[in-house]
């Protein structure tokens, strides 16, 4: 079982980004994946956490693991110095961030996108959601991109899906300076 | 439409499911955490995907149902949805609906009710409502929550029920959370689903008066019929729908067991616990763990409160010493309302097991595999010498779990 946790604000799209991730390992029932946001009212701008599960088998388990394997933070100004308490040991965070210089303290293995300028260059806006699924495709290796631009094509418009799917496939070659 | 898979919450699937089924009439009011539910069903009526269907629009639940009484009243096949206040609201026109022995299907997303004032999820709402002559049934994930849909149809228009369903999802934990659901295609459900045909209903050709004023001297009788409908026909009607389901699309939810339960590794188990809803389904890896510990231990799934699985109960083994339920709601005062049920129909056993009530998960408290385990572990360690020993407090039966003290002991 593979959970990862997102965190991000409300707008960034940090829910679609789970239940996309859902929706592709799920295609054609290849994984079993449960998607859900943080339950309950949605503001924009608040932090938002939604959360992905994914395993080889049907999930029986519905409570929210308290810990996950990776945690993608879509807006650096959410980190605080408990934000590693939410990782397994050996988990990894993914974190949208211009100055990884600054993150030099943190004990888990960290992996940066920039992934607001490269939102903002390909799709003038500062939703990060589906670069950092692309990180998070090139740092797991149990995402199969054919099956991500389908699901991407499915739930976004055809301007906008061409848009995301540039987004996915440069994050996916840039992240962690291109290293597997 | 063609069979496919979808990744889609249990809010679509029951739209899907409604839409598959071909009810004429749909009115519904909106409520978290129920809300995509009706705007998906707009969409479709809007879209040309349900081309035979009303969408009426309203101002309440109360008018909600009540305009669904005046279409299943003509004879229409009718579909509804609503959840916690929303439900309290409708209450006045349940009991019209269940009493005309109309068949009308409607979802509930369980959530708590006020005050404290909370859009989370419990059982409150539906608990409330048990004696309001509607069947009840709490599904385990998307999947069944679209099957059950079709399924209730099946059940309430057979003329040996004539009842209302309401079928009951957890709040956000099914309502919103997204999984894989197979959705059948629109030519199997026909085959399975044919047209709601009925004599029960305003006709210029066959007059007979409907949703009735009575009194005393027949009043009774008519109540009677309803009871004992439900009593003694439901329950073959209920595991004969799922058993032909089963035949159609290739999935059931236990009509071997009759289908107003399941039995999860009750075999030999000495400790079982009950559940309703989507608990079940982490209580069963709680169970399975326990198991490869060599801990005999099982789970019982209530599905139907009403009909209540009284026989399923009764066909649990004297080897069973302690059996706990767990509620995720409380009649302040007393106990669970499950709990109270379950312990009626274990009396009529010779050695029914010690009964344990474990109340949690109200108000979205979460229920982890941690608190389970605890509670096995408390139930297991009252059997001594192959017999169990309730707690010496009176009150020490009905347990509220997961409380905020509990770390600072």
């Amino acid at each position: 079982m593979i959970n990862v946790r997102w965190y991000g604000r409300g707008g960034q799209g940090a829910f679609t980004a789970a239940r996309l991730l859902g929706q592709i390992v799920s295609t054609e029932g290849k994984q079993f994946a449960l998607a859900s946001p943080s339950f309950g009212p949605e503001r924009r701008g608040a932090p938002v956490w939604s959360f992905t599960r994914i395993d080889k088998t049907k999930i029986l388990d519905r409570s929210q693991p308290p810990q996950c394997d990776y945690l993608i933070v879509l807006d650096e100004t959410l980190v605080s110095d408990t934000l590693e308490n939410f990782l397994t040991d050996d988990g990894v965070l993914i974190l949208n961030t211009a100055r990884p210089g600054k993150y030099g303290y943190v004990k888990h293995r960290l992996v940066t996108l920039d992934a607001t300028r490269m939102s903002l260059e390909i799709m003038s806006r500062a939703i990060t959601n589906v670069p950092m699924l692309g990180a998070f495709a090139r740092i797991s290796g149990i995402v199969d991109l054919d099956d991500a631009e389908a699901a991407l094509k499915k739930s976004f418009p055809e301007a906008l899906y061409e848009k995301n799917r540039q987004l996915l496939l440069k994050a996916f070659a840039e992240a962690d300076g291109g290293a597997a | 439409m063609e069979a496919r898979k979808e990744f889609i919450s249990g809010n679509e699937a029951v739209a899907i499911g409604a839409m598959l089924a071909r009810p004429q009439v749909v009115s519904a009011y909106p409520i978290s955490p129920q809300t995509i539910v009706v705007e998906k069903l707009a969409e479709y009526v809007e879209s040309g995907l349900m081309k035979n269907c009303s969408y009426i629009r309203v101002e309440s639940e109360h008018s909600a149902l009540a305009a669904v009484l005046g279409a299943v009243a003509t004879g229409a096949r009718t579909f509804t949805a609503t959840s916690s206040h929303g439900l309290m609201y409708m209450a006045e026109v349940l009991p019209f609906v269940s009493g005309s022995r109309f068949p009308v299907v409607m979802m509930n997303a369980n959530r708590a009710l006020a005050v404290p004032w909370s859009i989370f999820t419990d059982q409150s709402d539906s608990m409330m409502l048990l004696n309001s002559g509607w069947l009840q049934v709490y599904v385990e994930d998307a999947q069944e929550a679209l099957d059950m849909v079709i399924q209730s149809y099946r059940i309430a228009e057979d003329p040996a029920v004539m009842s209302p369903i309401m079928i009951n999802l957890d709040g956000f934990v099914l309502t919103h959370t997204y999984e894989l659901v197979d959705i059948p295609a629109q030519a199997q459900v026909d085959k399975y689903l044919p047209p709601y045909k009925t004599g029960n209903k305003m006709s210029i050709d066959q007059p007979l008066g409907v949703c009735i004023g009575i009194t005393p001297d027949l009043n009774t009788e008519f109540r009677y019929r309803q009871h004992v409908d439900q009593l003694r026909n439901a329950p073959g009607v209920i595991a004969g729908a799922d058993r032909e389901f089963g035949e159609v699309f290739g999935r059931s939810y236990g009509s071997q067991g009759g289908g107003l339960s399941e039995k999860y590794r009750c075999e030999d188990a000495e400790v079982v616990l009950v559940t309703l809803g989507s608990i079940s389904m982490t209580a069963r890896t709680v169970v399975d763990k326990l198991r490869d510990a060599g801990r005999k231990v099982g789970l019982f799934k209530i599905r139907f409160m009403r009909p209540f699985p009284m026989q399923d109960l009764l066909s649990l083994g004297d080897q069973v010493k302690v059996l706990g339920v767990l509620d995720k709601n409380i009649s302040p005062g007393y106990e669970g309302t499950v709990f109270s049920q379950v312990n009626s129909a274990l009396s009529r056993k010779a050695n029914p097991p010690r009964t344990m009530n474990y109340v949690g998960g109200l108000a979205g408290r979460e229920i982890t595999t941690r608190s389970l385990e605890k509670i096995f572990s408390e139930m297991l360690g009252m059997i001594r010498d192959g017999k169990a020993e309730l707690p010496p407090d009176p009150n020490g039966r009905v347990k509220f779990i997961n409380m905020r003290w509990e770390d600072h002991e």
